[in-house]
């Protein structure tokens, strides 16, 4: 009985009618495509785009050049040079990150005591030479004064997890 | 009238010169794609003839069928050309010999024209006038008819051929894993696993 | 007034050359037309059942996406690969073309709107879509190169198998009907039926097995080995870029319309209404006939979006044990059938 059931089955091309029935009821289905230059998907806080350099909100760069963030980094994709600044406060004389290199793992900004260099949510940055990849100090902090108050957000939100 | 005449030039001339240029071409893939023009240039010349039948059927069975086997084969060969030219006039005067006898019996059918001017009638008697039944229903009567048994038989030695090749070819090796496909789509659940429950510390 | 020969040549020669010339172009215009609708409706359709958008920037809902595809393939290079036969690599394409072309001039669009109206029309079909394969092999042998030339290997073993079926089929058909000409073979599906008249139901065996025959004969999916382009890059076309390339595109899609024109001409009746009764027979033939090719076309579209890519044994085992032996059977059974019973036509 099985077999007559099994070949009756095979004459009607079960299977395959079976198949083309179901991409038939997800034709009419609602699509779920994101338009994506117009319409984006939700980040999370802790997405890890590309690099800022934050400031005090008194304009005073965070970076104490303590070199954490370049002795971690498992790419060895940032570079710092530093000596003492005219005030004696300890600053960078050079921060440069070489995107072309980084791995986005975010180990930098764990690193970071005083949460100067931090991933911001900027994915985003695509260019079509490598030298525009390669960031320098002045590009980083620029990043970051445009990203402040999106990176501020996310680090709020993020703070009660860490 | 004109242009009739003129495309049937147009088709001979274009027949003839890629027949040449089948057994003249130095590659033998470029002959195989001469010796398909030639044939699809003799179809146009049965159109022109009003035997639209046989040009369907000529363009079918030996273009799209022979003449693509055909191909097949010569793609693979890899033909060293200097190799086969090597010792390529020993077979000169058995080609030359053959190529002769198709010359006299060629003379031979065209001179039948001149000796016996009714033999072309006899041929044409049993098939009905060409404006009375299309072509395909003429060549079914002859067909059927007067010549069944002939068709019968080569359609048997057709038959023989078929099964001896396959008969030549086909083996059962031993340990080949073959797939049984209504085997596999019957299989269910229950044939293929089982499920047991393990009590810990005991094996199954 | 002109000499009397000069006149003789107009009417007799140029002005039917001239009428043939506009008919050409009537039909050829808005067909190349509907292939590059029939990518955009490709396009669509598998992004409708993958639940995707598919293409809607370029213009609204994308509707001029396929011509920026054009406009991008014509200005790119073309290039021949120093290792191919530059002839036969520059024909291929063109034959591809072509080929896909010239079988509209038997299509029936309409009671009596058919440009040649011969005799053994269905033929003339069965034998263009059996010399639809030579671009392929041509394409793939003059690239000199391994992908291509495997896949113009497959495309040769899989047309031939398949069109073995496929003159069965037509033959079935033509038993039904007693004559080869394409207009008497949808007159012979007109009845009081409708319908159910036509010849998909009475020979249904059939019509799948022909129906699935045109898919391998177009080299579309579940049947596209010859440029699986998981296996094979892209199969015989590989080598080829912009217009060439373009050309085997159009080809490949005009192909599978004037398939989808076969299937409609011997199973659903051609340009018949589906029932000869008011508000369906107002519709003019030429748009009936239109509607049913985009039903069999959005099967075509359907298929690929449904099943995975069979291997080269099963489609071999399909091909010549299944179908071929199925279809004999039915060309023997239907001709007892129609003896039995005394339906012969034309007797």
């Amino acid at each position: 009985m099985a077999l007559l059931e099994r070949g009756a089955y095979g004459f009607w091309l079960g299977e395959l009618v079976g198949g083309m029935a179901l991409t038939l009821r997800y034709f009419f289905k609602r699509k779920v495509t994101l338009n994506y230059p117009y319409e984006k998907g939700p980040l999370s806080p802790r997405f890890r785009g590309e690099h800022a350099l934050r400031r005090y909100p008194n304009g005073e760069e965070r970076c104490i050049a303590c070199k954490l963030c370049e002795a971690v980094c498992p790419a060895q994709a940032i570079t710092i040079e530093a000596e003492p600044r005219g005030d004696g406060s300890r600053r960078t004389t050079r921060y440069d990150i070489d995107m072309t290199k980084c791995i986005y793992c975010g180990f930098c900004q764990e690193a970071c005591p005083v949460d100067a260099i931090v991933e911001g949510p900027n994915f985003e940055f695509a260019t079509e030479t490598r030298e525009e990849m390669y960031y320098n100090k002045e590009k980083l902090l620029d990043n970051g004064d445009r990203w402040e108050a999106e990176i501020a957000q996310n680090l709020e939100l993020d703070a009660p997890y860490r | 009238m004109i242009v009739q005449g003129l495309v049937f030039y147009l088709f001979a001339a274009i027949t003839v010169a890629s027949a040449v240029m089948v057994i003249s071409a130095r590659n033998p893939v470029h002959s195989v794609l001469f010796l398909i023009l030639a044939f699809c240039n003799a179809a146009g010349l049965f159109v022109l003839m009003g035997a639209e039948f046989l040009a369907m059927i000529l363009v079918v069975v030996y273009v799209g069928a022979v003449a693509v086997l055909f191909l097949f084969v010569v793609m693979m060969l890899d033909v060293d050309l200097v190799e086969m030219r090597q010792g390529f006039l020993q077979y000169l005067p058995i080609g030359g010999l053959i190529g002769l006898i198709l010359l006299v019996e060629l003379i031979m059918v065209f001179g039948a024209w001149i000796t016996s001017p009714e033999a072309g009638a006899v041929a044409s008697v049993p098939i009905l006038p060409p404006d009375q039944v299309s072509n395909v229903e003429a060549l079914g009567r002859v067909l059927y008819t007067k010549y069944i048994y002939l068709f019968q038989a080569s359609g048997l030695i057709l038959l023989v051929a078929m099964v001896g090749a396959i008969v030549l070819t086909l083996r059962r090796r031993e340990g080949v894993h073959r797939q049984s496909i209504s085997a596999q789509v019957s299989l269910k659940r229950e044939d293929a696993i089982e499920i047991k429950k393990v009590p810990s510390r005991s094996g199954v | 007034m002109a000499e009397p020969w000069v006149l003789e040549l107009w009417e007799g020669y140029a002005l039917p050359g001239v009428i043939i010339v506009a008919q050409i172009l009537a039909i050829t215009a808005p067909l190349l037309f509907f292939v590059a609708y029939l990518t955009y409706a490709e396009r669509k359709v598998i992004a409708a059942m993958h639940l995707r958008k598919g293409p809607n920037v370029v213009g609204p809902f994308g509707l001029l996406q396929p011509i920026a595809d054009a406009v991008k393939l014509l200005f790119k290079e073309t290039i021949v690969p120093a290792g191919a036969s530059p002839v036969i690599f520059l024909m291929a394409p063109m034959l591809t073309f072509i080929l896909a072309l010239i079988g509209w001039a038997v299509i029936p669009f309409g009671a009596g709107l058919v440009l040649a109206d011969i005799n053994v029309g269905i033929l003339y079909l069965f034998a263009i879509s059996s010399l639809g394969v030579y671009g392929v092999i041509m394409a793939g042998w003059a690239s000199n190169s391994k992908y291509p030339f495997l896949g113009a290997l497959r495309s040769a073993a899989q047309m031939v198998s398949y069109e073995v079926s496929m003159g069965f089929v037509i033959i079935t058909v033509l038993l039904c009907v007693g004559s080869l000409n394409l207009s008497d073979i949808v007159l012979a599906q007109q009845g009081d039926y409708g319908m159910f008249g036509w010849f998909w139901l009475p020979l249904l065996p059939m019509f799948i097995v022909f129906f699935i025959s045109t898919l391998a004969e177009t080299n579309r999916t579940p049947f596209d080995l010859p440029e699986g382009e998981s296996e094979l890059v892209a199969g015989f076309f590989l080598e080829y870029s912009s217009f060439p390339f373009a050309l085997f595109f159009l080809g490949e899609y005009a192909n599978m319309i004037l398939m989808s024109a076969m299937t409609t001409i011997l199973f659903l009746g051609g340009w018949l209404p589906i029932v000869d009764i008011a508000p369906f027979n107002w519709i003019p033939g030429p748009i009936w006939f239109a509607g049913k090719i985009a039903v069999v076309l959005f099967v075509f579209l359907w298929v690929r979006a449904t099943f995975p890519r069979y291997r080269y044994d099963q489609l071999m085992r399909l091909g010549w044990k299944v179908f071929l032996p199925l279809s004999l059977f039915w060309v023997v059974a239907t001709a007892g059938f129609l003896i039995a019973f005394d339906l012969v036509p034309n007797t």
